[in-house]
């Protein structure tokens, strides 16, 4: 203790002389500057020793653990999403208010959670990191705060919140308190969407109320096997149900990206997650009131691609890959799909063109023959409200056989989950540009962005056919009965196999591949 | 590229190409009076020939009874015989089943050839040392022959080893006439199929040079030869040479030989197949600088020199911007290679005047050729160009397995090309990087959000890890390894695949085949494709706490080497294997290959059944 106020001392002095030589401060007065100044300094190593607690979280041997587990820590995690440098950390020195079951004698500054703002690639963001070496990054009514402090700001700034969500839940110390500090997330989820974009990544557990604020942000990423999203762990799913199910079968990142489609994407590990995301803001703008950003490109516009005209195949009924025609016509082939694993049978996803964001919307033939079914129109009708409320424009590939017909849809209600998209594509206000690439048959035509639908522009390649539904079906009802309803059929194939009926009627633009481009469009 | 096209049926050969009604269908509807059959398919089939001549229509080619008599090898051995050429020692007969093979062989003594009779282009071919490849081959053999020629029958022969193949390219016409237009080096091949080709031969003196042709030419005389035609030999190391077969077609390589001696040899089969006579006599034929093709395939030449690969080539660029360059191919941007022909994408023909400018312009060609899509063999075409047996002209058709014992593994890097790649790596990701900052519509914001002008990166290559440091100084990147600074040019587009800059001061062409936000780069140099991890020190940092991903162990499992159609499968759930045994063939490109378990073990599940189309890296078989 003395040593120790011997350095305060000793830098007391340097600092008075310091004073002295630039205020011209006398010497009488120096015996009371030098009690105040000693109080600053005190203080202020305080403020040092503090930070380096914040700084250090849960502690080392925490730290470890968390590194032991593939995972990096909350800090590591903003050092890496942010450019160097630019991490501005708010509430660094807050600490939970609980005095129950002996919590007041456990307190860590700044809590299980850093909260703060950044810089991504230039852009401003804000952004969240819960902690798990604090208390397991459980959740305390500070350090929902702290979080709705930064939701707060983004949307007076208007500039995107990223969730990094690593928390075993809610602080049971602190009961109602805890769960308040959820709905409070959960309420200005509500308020920002469609305000400013919402990212989670989540990179550890996520499980019980907490998982509602990811469900509810725009994006949910995950990280391969580190991370897990559920309602109820698999304890309380065995007492419950008894059922025998692993955390990574209930909740991991491939059930949530191929099964329940809760999640949008999923990373191989935490760095490769963190780099991607830098990647993925790029796509979007900050706020609603921004427009789809234009990024520097390189790749002519007006670039020819003699690709385009070998993807469809001669064949109607052969399958092919709409990824194709996707990755050909954006820039440099760079297409950030979302949701590549679930509900193939229509792609999604954000591309640019001439360094503008677009957002894509395809049907896929390769899987179920690229139908309409319930999990693909809540798929696309997500996304395409997305795109809608942020003000990036939407190109359609349509290439749909129809809606999947069945008991399995119909009874899971097809209906109204397919008007999702009708309803979607109809609201969209952003430019639409859609592309008929081959068929076009019944009520899934009028869905895919029809022109029928304010689209703004809607094309045809050659190898379009729009038409209530494929020969086989249409003829077995006009000529039920008739022999040689074979004949028939070549009749209509030559009538309806093609773009003229709709071109005649002056639904298409123009018919031709030449004029893939979307310069000529103005939001 | 035709002027008219005629759909002559779906994609199967045997239903298409190989089916003579309706390629006569297609010649009717069109009014055609003469047929070009090109190098496959129905280029030596004599039916084929008959029914055009019964339809007066003239076939581009030779008679009828020379096809007869050369595409038999048996009968064409004899002919050869008769017109005194030089002959391989073998069994002059048809061989009855795996048992005659093998007490053929024993006669003949070890190492013999098995080969189908009605066989060319390397199909149906295989080579047998002992009792028990025999046996295989025999079967194997007869099983392809049937698939690809609809003719079952083998033939044996004495094997030579370390041969050369050089071939003679004659030319006769319908008035007794006929002509030598002097040799092709073919030698370098993998699995009997030819990879590189060049005229004239480095090895042949000009004694030889004459024997051969003037042999040549005798068998075109006593045959009545007519038309385009090769004849094959074998040449040892003392320049003995053996005749192997005639082709009765132009040849896949015919270009090396029309840049040396500067004749059309289709302009020749044309007016020949007229009624001209040759205007050419064999003093009017030289030889003239030097040719070297290189037969660019959609293959994997990481696996056993070359697996066929298919997709769709979306971007294609031919290297027509350097001179001296011919590039003879059958697709375009946009096409597709399928499981149903060859997967050769182009003849890349370069001419010099010596040898040395041969390869060099072929060298430049390769280096911006650019070919996205598909796997191609351009990597393995590369290495052989600059390797010293070929530069020196040591060569043999065992070339390839000498050279790469342990089969091709790219090139070979020294530190100065490991220096650029890593250079030209590091400035694309900085470009990157600095380009993410650049946005042309974003609000004004009081942040500073100037882009990066300095990066500290970490690359990867192989297993090595090097420090970087990369400074933008004007239109220049400063790029600092270990103790050497390497300025590089700024002419790198990230939207072109082809990447030519100075690395100081010298030009130096790369190509660019991906990048993403990851940091994973993949750049092609000269020829090779590297895959090169790029990051941020601090990323890289992080990156090494992240624990490895477990792989898949792939011996308990057979995966499919390369796309293509299940031939038979010869195990079954619950039967032990031994290694090395066949567990499954698999025909792509009409070649079979034989799948081996990779440990002996209980086969656990068979996913495959004959028939069955499988893609690459499928699993066909588990053990326990």
């Amino acid at each position: 203790m003395r040593s120790k106020m011997a350095l305060y001392c000793l830098r007391g002095a340097v600092r008075s002389n310091y004073i002295r030589r630039n205020y011209g401060v006398c010497g009488v007065q120096l015996f009371n500057l030098y009690s105040t100044a000693a109080h600053t300094l005190r203080v202020n190593q305080q403020i040092k020793e503090k930070r380096k607690r914040a700084l250090l979280g849960g502690g080392e041997s925490r730290i470890d653990a968390q590194h032991k587990k593939g995972k990096l820590t909350a800090r590591e995690r903003i050092h890496l999403l942010c450019d160097p440098g630019s991490f501005v950390e708010y509430d660094m020195l807050v600490e939970h208010t609980c005095s129950d079951f002996g919590m007041e004698k456990q307190k860590y500054p700044g809590d299980s959670v850093i909260t703060g703002h950044g810089l991504i690639n230039g852009r401003i963001a804000y952004m969240f990191s819960q902690d798990f070496t604090v208390f397991g990054g459980s959740l305390s009514s500070i350090h929902a705060k702290k979080i709705c402090k930064v939701m707060d700001q983004a949307m007076l700034v208007g500039a995107p919140v990223i969730g990094l969500n690593d928390s075993g839940g809610a602080r049971i110390q602190e009961g109602v308190e805890s769960l308040a500090g959820y709905a409070d997330i959960f309420l200005r989820n509500v308020l920002s969407s469609g305000v400013i974009p919402q990212i989670s990544l989540i990179m550890g557990p996520c499980a019980g109320g907490a998982v509602y604020s990811p469900a509810m942000t725009d994006f949910t990423f995950m990280v391969e096997d580190t991370s897990y999203l559920f309602i109820t762990g698999p304890d309380v799913v065995k007492s419950v149900t008894n059922e025998n199910v692993t955390q990574e079968e209930l909740g991991g990142a491939k059930t949530h990206t191929t099964t329940s489609g809760v999640a949008h994407k999923a990373f191989h590990n935490d760095v490769d997650a963190l780099l991607q995301l830098r990647n993925f803001l790029g796509f979007l703008p900050l706020s609603n009131k921004d427009p789809a950003p234009i990024r520097i490109c390189d790749d002519p516009w007006d670039r020819d691609v003699p690709t385009l005209d070998t993807i469809i195949p001669q064949e109607t009924t052969e399958a092919y890959d709409m990824l194709e025609v996707v990755v050909n016509v954006v820039d440099e082939r760079d297409f950030f799909e979302i949701m590549p694993n679930y509900a193939k049978n229509i792609i999604i996803g954000f591309g640019r063109m001439n360094g503008r964001t677009v957002g894509i919307v395809g049907n896929q033939p390769k899987c179920a023959a690229g139908c309409l079914d319930i999990n693909s129109s809540v798929k696309g009708a997500r996304f395409v409200r997305f795109c809608d409320a942020f003000n990036i424009p939407i190109i359609t590939f349509v290439d749909v056989p129809g809606f999947l017909p069945g008991t399995g849809q119909e009874h899971n209600g097809i209906i109204r989950h397919g008007a999702k998209l009708l309803y979607a594509f109809a609201e969209a206000t952003v430019p639409k540009i859609t592309v008929i690439t081959r068929k076009g048959y019944g009520g899934a035509y009028d869905v895919m962005s029809s022109k029928h639908l304010r689209g703004d522009v809607n094309y045809a390649w050659p190898t379009a056919e729009v038409a209530v539904m494929g020969a086989k079906g249409a003829t077995s009802i006009l000529f039920k009965g008739k022999p040689d309803v074979s004949k028939y059929e070549a009749e209509y194939v030559e009538k309806f196999g093609n773009p003229f009926p709709a071109a005649v009627r002056g639904v298409y633009f123009k018919i031709g591949i030449e004029l893939l481009f979307i310069t000529t469009v103005s939001s | 590229m035709a002027d008219e096209a005629v759909c002559i049926g779906p994609a199967a050969t045997k239903d298409s190409y190989l089916n003579i009604d309706h390629i006569m269908l297609a010649v009717t509807k069109t009014g055609s009076q003469a047929v070009h059959p090109g190098y496959g398919f129905l280029s030596e089939n004599a039916v084929f020939v008959e029914k055009l001549e019964a339809a007066g229509i003239s076939f581009i080619g030779p008679s009828v009874e020379a096809i007869n008599g050369m595409g038999d090898k048996l009968e064409s051995k004899r002919l050869a015989q008769a017109a005194g050429v030089n002959t391989i020692p073998g069994f002059d007969g048809i061989v009855n089943d795996a048992d005659h093979c093998v007490q053929i062989a024993r006669e003949i003594s070890y190492p013999v050839m098995i080969k189908a009779s009605a066989g060319g282009g390397g199909k149906g071919m295989r080579i047998a040392r002992n009792d028990d490849d025999a046996r295989d081959g025999f079967r194997l053999a007869s099983q392809e022959a049937a698939s690809s020629f609809g003719d079952d029958r083998i033939l044996v022969e004495k094997f030579i080893d370390k041969p050369r193949h050089i071939e003679i390219q004659v030319l006769g016409d319908k008035h007794g006439n006929a002509v030598y237009l002097n040799e092709r080096e073919c030698s370098i091949q993998r699995r009997n199929q030819k990879v590189i080709e060049e005229a004239p031969s480095v090895f042949l003196n000009e004694g030889t040079r004459k024997a051969m042709g003037e042999q040549a030419v005798s068998l075109c005389k006593r045959l009545g030869y007519y038309s385009a035609g090769t004849v094959e030999f074998l040449v040892d190391s003392e320049q003995k040479f053996y005749f192997l077969e005639m082709n009765t077609r132009l040849q896949v390589e015919h270009p090396v030989t029309e840049y040396i001696t500067g004749v059309d040899l289709v302009h020749q089969m044309i007016r020949i197949a007229k009624g001209h006579p040759l205007l050419l006599t064999q003093k009017d034929i030289p030889i003239k600088g030097w040719a070297i093709e290189s037969r660019v395939y959609s293959e994997d030449p990481y696996k056993n020199f070359g697996l066929p690969s298919i997709g769709r080539l979306y971007k294609y660029i031919e290297p027509l911007h350097v001179p001296n360059v011919r590039c003879d191919s059958g697709i375009d941007e946009g096409s597709e290679i399928s499981i149903y022909y060859d997967p050769m994408i182009c003849k890349l023909v370069c001419y010099g005047n010596t040898r040395n400018d041969a390869i060099n312009t072929s060298l430049e060609a390769l280096d911006s050729y650019v070919i996205r899509g598909v796997t191609h063999n351009i990597p393995l075409l590369r290495d052989i160009l600059t390797e010293t047996n070929f530069i020196e002209g040591n060569i043999s058709t065992n070339y390839l397995s000498e050279v790469y014992p342990d089969g091709f593994k790219g090139r070979q890097l020294n530190s100065t090309d490991k220096q650029h790649i890593l250079a030209i790596a590091a400035c694309v990701f900085s470009k990157m990087d600095m380009r993410s900052y650049t946005f042309l519509n974003e609000r004004p914001s009081t942040a500073k959000r100037k882009e990066p002008a300095e990066w500290t990166l970490v690359i990867s290559l192989f297993d090595e890890e090097l420090q970087c440091d990369v400074k933008k100084v004007g239109n220049k990147f400063h790029v600092h390894m270990k103790t050497d600074t390497l300025s590089v040019e700024d002419h790198i587009n990230l939207s072109s695949p082809l990447i030519q800059t100075n690395i100081n001061g010298k030009p130096i062409v790369m190509q660019l085949v991906s990048k993403d936000a990851s940091g994973k780069l993949q750049i092609v140099y000269q020829g090779t494709t590297f895959t090169i991890f790029v990051l941020s020190d601090k990323a890289s940092k992080f990156l090494k706490m992240m624990p490895e991903k477990p792989t898949v162990d792939v011996s308990k499992v057979v995966l499919s080497p390369m796309p293509g159609m299940v031939k038979s499968v010869s195990c079954e759930v619950g039967d032990t294997m031994a290694e090395g045994q066949e567990v499954c063939i698999i025909e792509a490109m009409k070649m079979q290959n034989s799948l081996v378990a990779g440990a002996s073990g209980k086969v656990k599940a068979v996913h495959v059944k004959a028939g069955d189309t499988v893609g690459e890296d499928d699993v066909l078989i588990e053990f326990e």
